[in-house]
């Protein structure tokens, strides 16, 4: 395993001011306090206040897609030619947010960066439920939702009818209930040894056998140990094009389009930067809170937040890049409707604040980061990280809704407005997110443990005495 | 009730009941009447009979007490009848089919029949169609001159007016229902009562009445009566034509025009292409005499000086923004100019006075092939003038011949109806008025304000007068009579009525009245000895007499009803002289004065529901207006200038303020001679500055569910309100003030600035003869893969315009499909369309399209197939012209919609049409993201109303009907092409003829804007069109290769006007 | 070689260490001694260990390789059978088999069967899931998931003898060596 291959390397533990953890852990420390954030009898005040609300917020969505299904798409602002509004924006959102997981424990893994390990089973966790949100919207966007739910999958029927697999949508369908399958079954793997730990800890019998049942028996035997990481390592190999196909997808529903300001083959590469922007904006507006709450800032350390910084400020950079490269192809392309349509997006048109309100969110707030003292100030990098989600929400917003609402024959132009049943499902889906969030942080270890003790110091095996 | 009282025909007719009969009976019932009836049903010895013969085998148990076996069975027999109920009921009398006899009638297959719709202003033929027994589709009548095929939104959307679910149902005596019976009784006595002074106090009030049988009718009941008085009021009549006639020729006169003869037509406010009197046949010859295709490279010219704008403005090649003020003034200066007049001292400042000459001279330039056409609601001494003109121009008897009247007066002598109705109100308030009959029409709600026509009522009411409306609906006239009949629509019922050139047309039901309603023919029998006597036999006892049927009647009468008009009934063209006194009343005619600071208002009839009557037909509440694209309100429509006046503000599009999506309209008051109304304000460019265009027919408070506001949710404001009888039209020296308050106001296009972008393509003659050679010399020559021919890659006529190419047709990666057979293809001539939105009823009537209402079309939800966009050029202080564009399904060969569907819901078929399959939609609505043209439309909700029983009768059984969360769209009729197709099958294969399919907006279109047909066939008319230089697609540099393709506006302006 | 008949009454001996050098050193020396049913036991990976018991080479690369080819060829096969062959529509112009398009489902699917092939194939060689194993009778085989380390040597060995074995491991310098029932 990499981490143990390379434990000097440069973002190893000892050089750096910031280690991956602190120092004077062993593995007997590690393992207890992490499983005791799981094991612990009494579960915190905050926590049910927490999760009350979510709850609550998550009957709302319920209520707000049972009314949608009961009385149809009209209960939500969309219209002829703004057929697409807040239903795709947040599936859009939600499945970026759902990239970051991913990009951690496949992407930084492959790449070495063994800071990952802290926080790469929260990020699993976290991207999982955000597919989960995301998955919503696809399903009950459509008019017909009872039927859509089977009859975007190719199943054998007498009549023969198949899908039209030309579809970014059908693409869609495919890549998100991979991307969903996959991504679970890594974080399951991942927890496998996990559950082993808690089944040895456990104290009650019903945690013990639970926990037991989840750990598949797991004993770390040398020989599994070997299968296990030869497999960890291929299946990061796998997910790691696989998140980036996602996204590269998702733009798909937007590129293939003739729609000025959807018709754009910078669309993949900017929509993946922007994916991993949002993503990693989500951990630290999670992770932050969370390291405190739990006392966990020996584990996820300035190190995870300062990176997590660099890397939302190098993506972030990418992004602004593909706002400079739409404005310039509109410009170069020498077609009226595209020229149009960026004039409306920026100061033409009645969105012109959504647009003006991007740019501030994605593009100047975030060149605060640059510096250091920002980027070592956990109240600034919240906060951004908060700035950076709602920019990244309103630039689907530009896209979708601003693109729409003017496109070629100005006879069909028209305004979108959204109802309070757009809102409520949104905001819903924040709910469920924060609900089995809240369910994972209880009943679940937030950070791998067997990982964790991969970069203790006594981890390695000295060979010159061997 | 008895059942025997409610079809006195089937009793007629002694013969063993049939199973439609059955079906007739239990259609004759409905709602909660529907049980008891299959009770009764049950019951009467026909059924029984019946019974004998469906069920031979119980005959003999059913006489004996039923067992309840038995009884089961005949109950399940009747309520699988009850299944049937809407199936087929033809009309007890023998009516004729259009093509075959209705003894021929195969279940699916619908039959047609030829009728007329009346209109005040000249009938319409039609041909219904029916489908087992149910009018579901109108569609015009080749034959009869008022129409030649073509049909108007008011003869189409009367289909929803007659299975309107809020018409009035029964025989209402001061709101509570009694028999038709016992109206008749009282209607005796009271009649008994005055027939000793003669019928004295006897009042009948009509609308203007072209029927000649109701004339004879009348005429009958004057002469039994003599003291009795028969008045008619039409709150859009021809008033000022008719006092026009009288000052220009002493005597009553109605003028035709024949468009078909004109090079030069002036219109001094007149919008013949769009409203009456023969606005379909005008705008048929008008545009034939336009249409430059296939090599002909001449055009008329059209000059158009109007008080606000009108789609005949928006045609115009020359259009002049006048005051009502100063039409006279321009008028008269014409006729001077062109010599019809003599005296120049009256030509003061009249407007644009650099054109007057120019026009004259053009005008003189085509003596005898020109015409000056004076609208109806202009003043009458513009009429005079007009008269003049065309005498001086030599046009009299070449392009306008004069005849009788139109409609019918008391003992023919034309009346201003206006005066009619006042003296009316002076013999109530005399007290004079015993009895009074309004026969249709809605007198309480439209007449003139200052004769306070409704109180009048009251005073009847209250003093327990005999007084009864004949109406559709149960409404504001009927509210203040002590009796109400319900009326017969005139596809129920029958009667005749003249075409505007007097050509009269039998209407024959299609269907029996669906709520006993009595037409105005056998309401006003009540007054005559027979009061019981059937429309049927009135109208057949009347032409019995007339010498159009001499001879062999029955013969006659067949072909009659078979061709929808009567042959030889056209009036006779007569030779009028002016008289002396003409010009000269006319000179001295005072032009009307209006003082600084105040404002005119122009009074018209709106586009869509006219003067009120058509206030409950949703079709047409929803129906786009022509110019400002406005629905299910009216507003005031004022220019660029006097908005920004009125709320001093610098642009005027500053006063608009936005609520969410919703267009918030600020709101002006209106007053006139103390009356003060508040009207939602729209600025319409081109309308004069200082000119306030407000349309009648709104705010009706007492209709239906549809049409009938609330105090929270007006349907528009009444005009009527700001209308006194000495000025119908324009109110000259109104206040208008901005107030604070604002109003939503909902529209299908908010945007009427094409942007620059090469949409609606337009050229003037010259350019395009210029143009076409140059086009043809810039083919992109990538010869088609299908047809081989050129030319695919055309840049099109505009000359001067950076016109995008479509890629040529080998230009792909892919292979290319081929469309053997047929290849179905339209093509649309803007020049020749009109905007009459003929087209967009009809495809609503003909694929079962949904009204969405007012909340949703804010929504921007609308559900039509086919809208009409119109495109306002040049500045909005004084546009160029309006430029009108069909927009259906362009059926795409390359279909962005189609790949993009996951479902495969949307594809294409071998004949090369877009096909949208609802079964396999899920509604993701990409589809119509990716639509360039945005011509799809979704169901957000379930627009459909799939309870209403009368609303499942209407609508057409070959198109499914749609519920919610599915996309829709334009389908080329689908349901025609595979009819057509079918029947040239049965022919040993043959191909379908070209012209064989029409489609339900082509048919319906009064100036052949539109053809469709194979494209594989070179000779086919649509074919040709598509070759023409004019024709270009749009959006094509998208590669989409749409299947529909438009000719370029053509406009011949005159070069001697500046602007021009 | 012994038959499972015949198998001894317990099931090995077991060596606890308590830091991961001691455990890599006695396991190559065990390895040495020629015993091969030899495992190790250790709260996180390692490779040295796993290559002490002997364990140099897995199937997974094979295995995963495997499935991702059946995901290819499937994926596409089923677009262009669907598409083109069973039920062939004009979509929008488009030709019958549109390759371009059917690429991202196909990468999909490949991946999606690769990563299904490489779980389940790990499971399976791993014998998971595997509730009993007698090295859970271990004395503080618990802390085996904390902070210990442990060498197992199983009675099946064919060096195997109960009392030569046990001082040999004893000799390795761990905290215990302790017998493993079944």
């Amino acid at each position: 395993m990499s981490t143990i291959d390379h434990p000097h390397d440069d973002v190893g533990i000892h050089v750096t001011p910031y280690p991956v953890i602190e120092p004077g852990h062993t593995f007997g420390s590690v393992t207890d306090k992490i499983s005791a954030l799981t094991l612990q009898r009494r579960t915190p005040l905050w926590w049910f206040i927490a999760f009350g609300i979510s709850f609550a917020l998550t009957n709302v969505l319920m209520f707000s897609i049972g009314y949608l299904v009961l009385t149809g798409i009209g209960v939500w602002g969309n219209n002829i030619p703004v057929g697409w509004a807040f239903d795709i924006i947040n599936f859009v959102w939600w499945i970026g947010i759902g990239h970051a997981g991913t990009l951690i424990s496949a992407i930084l893994l492959l790449l070495r960066q063994n800071w990952r390990t802290s926080i790469n089973r929260f990020a699993e966790a976290m991207t999982l439920f955000a597919v989960a949100c995301a998955g919503i919207f696809p399903l009950f966007h459509t008019g017909r939702p009872w039927l859509a739910i089977y009859w975007l999958f190719p199943y054998p029927n007498t009549m023969n009818i198949w899908p039209n697999f030309r579809s970014p949508l059908m693409w869609d369908v495919f890549a998100v209930s991979t991307y969903a399958t996959v991504s679970a079954l890594f974080w399951f793997v991942g927890l496998i040894p996990d559950f082993a730990t808690l089944r040895d800890r456990a104290q009650s019998r019903p945690f013990k056998i639970v926990y037991g049942m989840l750990s598949l028996g797991w004993r770390g035997s040398a020989k599994h140990w070997a299968r296990y990481e030869a497999l960890y390592l291929l299946l990061a190999g796998l997910a790691t094009p696989l998140v980036l196909s996602v996204h590269t997808i998702v733009s798909f529903d937007f590129a293939v389009g003739v729609l000025p300001g959807w018709h754009a083959t910078i669309f993949p590469p900017y929509f993946v930067a922007g994916a991993i922007y949002a993503g990693f904006a989500m951990v630290l507006t999670l992770t932050i809170p969370l390291r405190k709450l739990f006392h966990l800032e020996d584990f996820i350390t300035m190190r995870h937040l300062r990176n997590s910084a660099k890397v939302m400020l190098a993506t972030g950079l990418i992004v602004a890049y593909g706002y400079m490269m739409e404005a310039f192809t509109a410009w170069y392309s020498g077609s009226e409707y595209e020229g149009f349509m960026m004039k409306n997006r920026i100061w033409g048109g009645p969105y012109w604040w959504a647009y003006m309100l991007l740019i501030l969110c994605n593009v100047l707030i975030p060149q605060i980061l640059w510096a250091k003292r920002m980027r070592h100030n956990t109240l600034v990098l919240f906060a951004v990280s908060l700035v950076v989600g709602v920019g990244m929400w309103l630039e689907r917003f530009v896209i979708i809704v601003t693109s729409l609402h003017r496109d070629f024959l100005p006879s069909a132009w028209a305004m979108y407005r959204p109802t309070i049943i757009d809102f409520t499902t949104f905001f819903g889906t924040i709910g469920l997110f924060l609900t089995l969030l809240l369910l994972f942080i209880r009943f679940l270890p937030v950070i791998s443990i067997f990982e964790m003790r991969t970069i203790l110091p006594q981890a390695e095996v000295k060979e010159e005495e061997a | 009730m008895h059942i025997k009282d409610t079809l006195p025909a089937l009793y007629k007719i002694r013969r063993p009941l049939k199973a439609e009969d059955v079906r007739a009976r239990l259609a004759a019932k409905q709602g909660k009447e529907y049980w008891r009836s299959l009770e009764e049903l049950a019951a009467s010895e026909e059924f029984e009979e019946f019974l004998h013969r469906e069920f031979p085998r119980q005959a003999g148990e059913w006489d004996d007490e039923p067992s309840r076996r038995t009884f089961l069975k005949v109950m399940g027999a009747s309520l699988a009848l009850a299944g049937l109920a809407g199936c087929s009921y033809q009309p007890p009398e023998t009516i004729v089919p259009y093509v075959r006899q209705p003894e021929e009638l195969v279940p699916g297959k619908p039959l047609f029949f030829a009728t007329a719709m009346p209109h005040t202003k000249g009938a319409t033929g039609l041909l219904v169609r029916s489908n087992e027994g149910r009018p579901t589709h109108a569609e015009g009548n080749d034959l009869h001159p008022g129409s030649l095929g073509a049909a108007d939104v008011f003869s189409i959307a009367s289909i929803l007016t007659l299975y309107d679910p809020d018409r009035s149902e029964t025989v209402q005596y001061r709101g509570e229902i009694r028999p038709y019976t016992s109206f008749l009784a009282d209607v005796r006595t009271t009649l008994d009562a005055l027939k000793a002074k003669q019928g004295a106090g006897l009042r009948i009030l009509t609308e203007t009445v072209t029927s000649p049988s109701v004339a004879a009718l009348l005429k009958q009941i004057t002469t039994a009566l003599p003291q009795a008085r028969w008045h008619s009021y039409e709150p859009a009549g021809a008033h000022a034509a008719t006092q026009g006639a009288a000052l220009a020729f002493g005597q009553p006169v109605h003028t035709i025009y024949r468009f078909d003869r004109a090079d030069r037509v002036l219109s001094l406010d007149a919008d013949f292409l769009a409203a009456g009197p023969g606005e379909l046949r005008y705008a048929r010859d008008f545009i034939d005499r336009r249409r430059v295709i296939e090599g002909k490279s001449e055009m008329n010219r059209l000059y158009v000086v109007e008080t606000t704008p009108t789609n005949t403005g928006a045609k115009a090649d020359h259009r002049f923004a006048v005051r009502p003020s100063e039409l006279e003034q321009f008028t008269r200066a014409l006729a001077v100019a062109v010599g019809a007049q003599n005296t120049p001292a009256l030509v003061g400042s009249a407007p644009h006075p650099d054109a007057i000459a120019a026009i004259a001279k053009d005008l003189q330039g085509a003596r005898g092939k020109s015409i000056v056409i004076p609208g109806d609601y202009a003043p009458p001494t513009v009429h005079a003038l007009a008269h003049a003109m065309n005498a001086a121009l030599g046009n009299t008897g070449q392009t306008v011949v004069y005849t009788d009247p139109l409609a019918f007066y008391p003992n023919n002598q034309p009346v201003d109806q206006i005066a009619d109705l006042r003296a009316l109100v002076g013999d109530i308030d005399a007290g004079a008025v015993e009895m009074l009959l309004i026969v249709g029409g809605n007198p309480a709600y439209n007449a003139p304000v200052d004769l306070a026509f409704r109180d009048k009522l009251k005073k009847l009411f209250d003093q327990k007068k005999l007084t009864a409306h004949l109406g559709l609906h149960f409404d504001e006239t009927s509210e203040w009579c002590q009796w109400h009949v319900p009326e017969a629509h005139f596809l129920e019922a029958w009667g005749d009525a003249r075409a505007y050139d007097g050509t009269v047309s039998i209407i024959q039901p299609l269907i029996a009245p669906l709520y006993r309603g009595r037409s105005a023919l056998e309401f006003l029998s009540a007054l005559t000895d027979t009061p019981e006597k059937s429309g049927y036999d009135i109208v057949r006892d009347f032409w019995r007499t007339q010498p159009q049927m001499s001879g062999d009647f029955e013969r006659a009468w067949r072909r009659a009803v078979h061709d929808g008009l009567i042959a030889g009934t056209a009036l006779p063209e007569k030779t009028v002289a002016l008289s002396a006194s003409a010009s000269s009343q006319a000179a001295s005619a005072p032009a009307a004065a209006v003082g600084s600071g105040q404002f005119e208002i122009v009074f018209r009839p709106d586009p869509s529901v006219y003067d009120g009557r058509y206030a409950n037909n949703g079709w047409l509440q929803e129906l786009p207006k022509p110019l400002t694209k406005l629905c299910w309100d009216n507003a005031a429509h004022i220019s660029p200038a006097t908005a920004r006046k009125l709320f001093n503000v610098d642009n005027q599009e500053d006063i608009a303020t936005y609520k969410g999506i919703e267009y918030m309209a600020p709101v002006v008051t209106l007053s006139y001679r103390g009356q003060t109304i508040k009207a939602p304000v729209f600025i319409l460019p081109g309308q004069p500055d200082d000119v306030v265009t407000v349309h009648l027919g709104y705010g009706r408070t007492r209709v239906g569910r549809v049409g009938a506001g609330t105090a929270q949710q007006p349907v528009g404001f009444d005009a009527y309100q700001l209308r006194f009888a000495d000025a119908p039209w324009t109110a000259t020296g109104a206040q208008v003030a901005a107030t604070a308050d604002s109003y939503q106001l909902v529209g299908t296009q908010l945007h009427f600035n094409m942007e620059g972008r090469d949409i609606v393509r337009s050229e003037t003659l010259e350019e395009y003869r210029r143009g076409r050679d140059d086009a043809q010399s810039e083919h992109v020559v990538g010869s088609d893969a299908r047809t081989g021919d050129e030319g695919v890659g055309r840049a099109g006529p505009g000359v001067g315009k950076e016109v995008h190419k479509e890629p040529g047709v080998n230009e792909t990666l892919y292979y290319n499909y081929d469309y053997v057979g047929y290849k179905w293809g339209m093509a649309i001539d803007t020049t020749a369309c009109v905007g009459c939105n003929a087209c967009v009823i009809a495809c609503q009537s003909e694929n079962n399209i949904p009204v969405v209402g007012k909340e949703q079309v804010a929504r921007r939800r609308e559900m039509h197939w086919l809208r009409i966009d119109a495109y306002f050029k040049g500045l909005a202080e004084n546009p160029e012209g309006v430029y009108f564009m069909p927009v259906p399904c362009m059926h795409c060969e390359n279909a962005p919609c189609e790949p993009v569907c996951p479902v495969n819901a949307t594809v294409h078929d071998a004949e090369g049409t877009n096909n949208m399959v609802y079964n396999r939609c899920v509604g993701t609505r990409y589809c119509s993201n990716n639509c360039p043209y945005k011509v799809r439309r979704f169901n957000f909700l379930r627009y459909q109303d799939f309870e209403t029983e009368s609303l499942k009768l209407m609508r057409n059984p070959e198109v499914s009907v749609r519920s919610r969360g599915v996309m829709e769209k334009c389908t080329y009729c689908i349901q025609r092409i595979q009819a057509a197709k079918i029947e040239s099958e049965k022919e040993a294969g043959r191909q379908v003829r070209d012209g064989e399919i029409q489609t339900a907006c082509q048919s319906a279109c009064p100036t052949n804007a539109i053809v469709f047909g194979n494209l594989n066939d070179r000779n086919s008319m649509v074919a040709r069109w598509q070759h023409e230089p004019r024709a270009y697609g749009v959006l094509t540099e998208l590669n989409t290769r749409p299947r529909t393709q438009y000719l370029s506006e053509l406009r011949n302006p005159n070069p001697e006007i500046r602007g021009a | 070689m012994k038959t499972r008949r015949e198998r001894p009454p317990f099931y090995g001996l077991m060596a606890e260490f308590d830091n991961p050098t001691d455990v890599v050193t006695a396991a190559r020396a065990v390895h040495e001694a020629g015993y091969r049913r030899i495992d190790a036991f250790s709260p996180y990976p390692i490779e040295e260990l796993s290559e002490a018991v002997g364990m140099h080479t897995t199937k997974m690369s094979l295995i995963v390789l495997i499935g991702g080819l059946i995901g290819l060829i499937g994926g596409y096969g089923m677009q262009y059978y669907l598409s083109v062959i069973n039920y062939p529509l004009n979509v929008g112009g488009k030709p019958l088999n549109s390759w371009p398009a059917f690429i991202p489902i196909t990468f999909e699917t490949t991946v999606l069967c690769a990563a299904l092939a490489g779980i389940f194939g790990m499971l399976a060689l791993n014998g998971l899931p595997e509730p009993y194993h007698p090295v859970f009778n271990t004395p503080n085989f618990a802390l085996a998931s904390r902070d210990r380390f442990f060498l197992l040597i199983e009675s099946r060995d064919d060096n195997f003898d109960r009392t030569q074995t046990a001082e040999f491991l004893r000799s390795l310098g761990p905290r215990e060596v302790t017998d493993v029932e079944y």
